[in-house]
């Protein structure tokens, strides 16, 4: 009796192990091939983020401090750049173009930097204007402060919305007890400023005496993916969490996600962080891995090309090396899809301007997903 | 008599010099523990197993206890392609982390006498600062 009473007891365990692992890992493999990766741009280390110009060539940063444009199949160096802050994750790494770039030539790039003080970096946003392979008329828009020696956490997507406010993120560089839930202080944030780097007067903290005036939104820990919502114009990030936890979040004005108050993750040494995954006042997210798979980039498919993902997301997982198809109903995920596996650490992802998926993979380079003809 | 102190000298002047080396070593690991915490662990994990067939594994690494310079080496200026750790191959890429040769050494000294990991001589940031690319 005793023994079957153990046997019955072992049993709902494990299958609560089960199903519990099974929700947490749904990731399914696609059923057929629906597509081929055809590597467009060889030869690059870490491809970090990318840009298409109105010309077809595109702009990849590559984190070690090189931005290149791929123009005619050929790789050229753009010059006068600015001086980068190579130090664990950081390095040169988001590019964008301004909305009319084909007026204004206006090229933002976000990068950890050594400018101020004291010893170590901080992320940095400028502006420079692209004229053939040379940057000119540079502007640092935005400085993070105080610099550190720590080597995690830089954030730095950067995207723009429909009124040309500039969007960009910064990670909480390795300080989560002092940096995200503090709005005087940088880090562990979503920043909005005008296209030249003016404050917005209508940004959520601007009557606040000592606060960084140009955060839009707090208690993030690295955002790595940040897009324009095609339809509802709204923002949407993704963020690396601990162990577990990383997130999908909307972005909304002044408000509070959460970290390091609650959260779904875990230390990496598998210590809790806090018992609270929900609190009054802070945001849940939209999705969260648990385990986590590292997302850096995404993207919103709408292109006639993939007819069957149209309205899906797409995110980059640099822990597993591979590309997340997700899709979403009612801004709840209800399928999750495997696709790339096994190419490498896939670092960035964009829709082109021709309607194709354009993703980046460290040590490898630009791929295009071609889909296969039926 | 004379030569019983001149090697009573000696046995405790040896004692002092092996104390001194241990606790430069310990100091060196505490600090390298810390530049592990900061960057290496989201790869590597806190037990040095790395993950399977992505980010191999520090603890009890053939690769890394066998090749002493080549691993001082991939932390200064990255490491790219094919590795076999263990009898497993790794093909990926590490960056550089720009860290300074005192830190390398560092981590050095900590991943290299961690985890059932032991290495009889320690790493000096001069050392390091010879290991080009």
């Amino acid at each position: 009796m005793k023994k079957s009473i153990y046997y019955f007891y072992l049993f709902v365990v494990m299958h609560n192990f089960l199903i519990s692992q099974t929700l947490e890992n749904n990731v399914s493999e696609p059923k057929n091939d629906v597509f081929s990766a055809v590597l467009l741009v060889d030869e690059l280390e870490i491809p970090w983020g990318f840009s298409f110009l109105p010309n077809g060539s595109i702009l990849i940063t590559e984190k070690k401090g090189e931005l290149i444009l791929f123009k005619d199949n050929k790789k050229q160096k753009i010059g006068n750049i600015p001086e980068v802050y190579k130090r664990g994750q950081g390095g040169l790494l988001d590019v964008a173009l301004h909305p009319n770039f084909k007026e204004n030539r206006w090229v933002y790039l976000s990068y950890a930097s050594s400018d101020g003080e004291p010893k170590g970096g901080h992320t940095a946003i400028l502006r420079a204007k692209l004229k053939d392979t040379l940057l000119s008329e540079k502007k640092v828009l935005y400085k993070a402060t105080p610099n550190t020696t720590k080597g995690q956490h830089f954030g730095s997507r950067i995207v723009f919305d429909k009124d040309n406010y500039v969007y960009f993120s910064i990670g909480e560089r390795g300080a989560r007890d002092i940096n995200p839930q503090d709005i005087k202080r940088d880090g562990g944030k979503i920043y909005r400023l005008h296209d030249d780097g003016r404050i917005p007067k209508d940004n959520p903290f601007t009557n606040i005496n000592g606060v960084k005036t140009a955060i839009y939104s707090y208690g993030h820990r690295n955002p790595q993916g940040l897009l324009l919502h095609p339809i509802t114009g709204k923002i949407w990030e993704n963020e690396h969490g601990p162990r577990g936890g990383d997130e999908i979040n909307i972005i909304k004005k002044g408000a509070n996600y959460g970290w390091p108050v609650i959260t779904y993750g875990i230390n990496y040494s598998g210590t809790p962080i806090t018992d609270k995954t929900e609190m009054e006042g802070m945001e849940q997210p939209l999705h969260y891995w648990t385990p986590s798979i590292a997302p850096s980039g995404m993207a919103f498919v709408t292109s006639n090309k993939y007819p069957e993902w149209n309205g899906n997301l797409l995110v980059g997982s640099l822990k597993y090396q591979y590309l997340e198809r997700l899709v979403l109903e009612n801004n709840k995920v209800t399928y999750r899809e495997k696709l790339l596996p096994n190419l490498g650490r896939v670092r960035a992802v964009k829709q082109g301007p021709d309607g194709y998926i354009y993703v980046t993979v460290e040590g490898k380079g630009i791929y295009k997903l071609i889909p296969n003809s039926k | 008599m004379k030569f019983i102190i001149t090697v009573f000298l000696f046995f405790i002047a040896s004692n002092i010099s092996f104390s001194q080396e241990k606790s430069t070593l310990q100091e060196s690991m505490l600090r390298g523990e810390e530049i592990y915490a900061d960057f290496c662990v989201s790869c590597h994990l806190k037990k040095g197993k790395g993950f399977a067939k992505i980010y191999p594994p520090l603890a009890k690494s053939d690769y890394l206890l066998n090749n002493r310079t080549e691993s001082i080496k991939a932390i200064l200026y990255g490491l790219q392609g094919e590795i076999v750790v263990n009898g497993k191959t790794y093909n990926n890429s590490m960056p550089s982390q720009g860290l300074e040769p005192e830190e390398v050494a560092d981590v050095m000294n900590y991943i290299l006498n961690t985890w059932e990991n032991s290495s009889d001589k320690i790493v000096t940031p001069e050392e390091v600062s010879l290991v080009t690319e």
